[in-house]
């Protein structure tokens, strides 16, 4: 049997909003400028116009950050790109 | 050659009109792809490991197509993305293998016509590009080696792996084009 901590403090979550997490996609030969646009507005919500900006990014400048936030929301977000076969990585955005 | 009809709005969805001999392509691509990317059930798997999706014996792997679908988290850090993918790997693979699973259920249900509308769609997008990205890290795609790909004699064996590639790459864009429009 376990006691309940009386006072639970999570300092790691100040340090989070003051350090967000960034979600970068990277550029490969296969994934198609469509179905990367198709996937930014699909699973981000972005519109139209900022998801093609993004991939635009990616395109020409081979990577652009897609999202920004805590680290277990990048971790979903990496998840989710890897899940519609995006190249990306999550790190601290310094 | 496949062909798509859009049927008006876009919660009717659209009907993808295949041949034969492209259903069966298609058939055999994704028992080869659940082949390719399912999880090994683990020996003397402790059950409540595997409930929660951990698989605390996860690596990279050194087939870059596998690699590719299954890539690292973190670019810089090897052992967070190591972390990561013990956590993460089983739920990928087993989403990549329900996304062909999805596939192969319609082309046994639907024959020739091929109705997609609803969670058919995402499923279908993915596995195409799960099959692409194979197919590229097989034929080594990049940027700049596509016109030499097209230009093989017909006895090089990548010469038909990429005729199959620019096929799927047809598909995929095709339907996206489709759902954007």
């Amino acid at each position: 049997m376990s006691v309940a901590p009386a006072e639970v403090t999570r300092p790691e979550v100040v340090e989070q909003v003051e350090n967000p997490w960034i979600t970068i996609v990277w550029n490969d030969p296969v994934n198609l400028m469509s179905y990367v646009t198709y996937v930014f507005m699909e699973y981000f919500r972005y519109p139209r116009e900022k998801a093609e900006r993004l991939m635009m990014d990616v395109h020409e400048k081979g990577r652009a950050v897609v999202s920004s936030g805590t680290r277990e929301a990048m971790e979903r977000d990496v998840t989710a790109m890897h899940g519609y076969g995006l190249w990306a990585t999550l790190q601290k955005d310094d | 050659m496949a062909m798509l009809r859009p049927l008006g709005t876009r919660e009717q969805g659209m009907d993808l009109v295949l041949e034969e001999v492209e259903r069966e392509l298609l058939m055999s691509l994704t028992a080869q792809l659940i082949d390719f990317v399912a999880s090994e059930p683990a020996e003397a798997e402790d059950p409540l490991v595997a409930l929660v999706g951990i698989d605390p014996d996860a690596a990279p792997s050194e087939d870059p197509a596998l690699h590719r679908l299954l890539p690292d988290a973190f670019r810089d850090d090897e052992q967070a993305s190591l972390e990561f993918r013990r956590f993460t790997e089983r739920d990928l693979r087993d989403a990549k293998v329900r996304n062909a699973e999805t596939v192969r259920a319609a082309l046994e249900r639907d024959g020739l016509v091929i109705h997609l509308e609803g969670e058919r769609i995402p499923a279908w997008l993915g596995f195409l590009n799960d099959t692409r990205l194979v197919l590229g890290a097989r034929l080594d795609i990049t940027e700049d080696n596509q016109d030499e790909l097209a230009d093989l004699d017909d006895d090089d064996p990548r010469a038909a792996l990429y005729g199959l590639y620019g096929w799927l790459t047809y598909l995929q864009e095709t339907l996206v084009q489709a759902l954007m429009a």
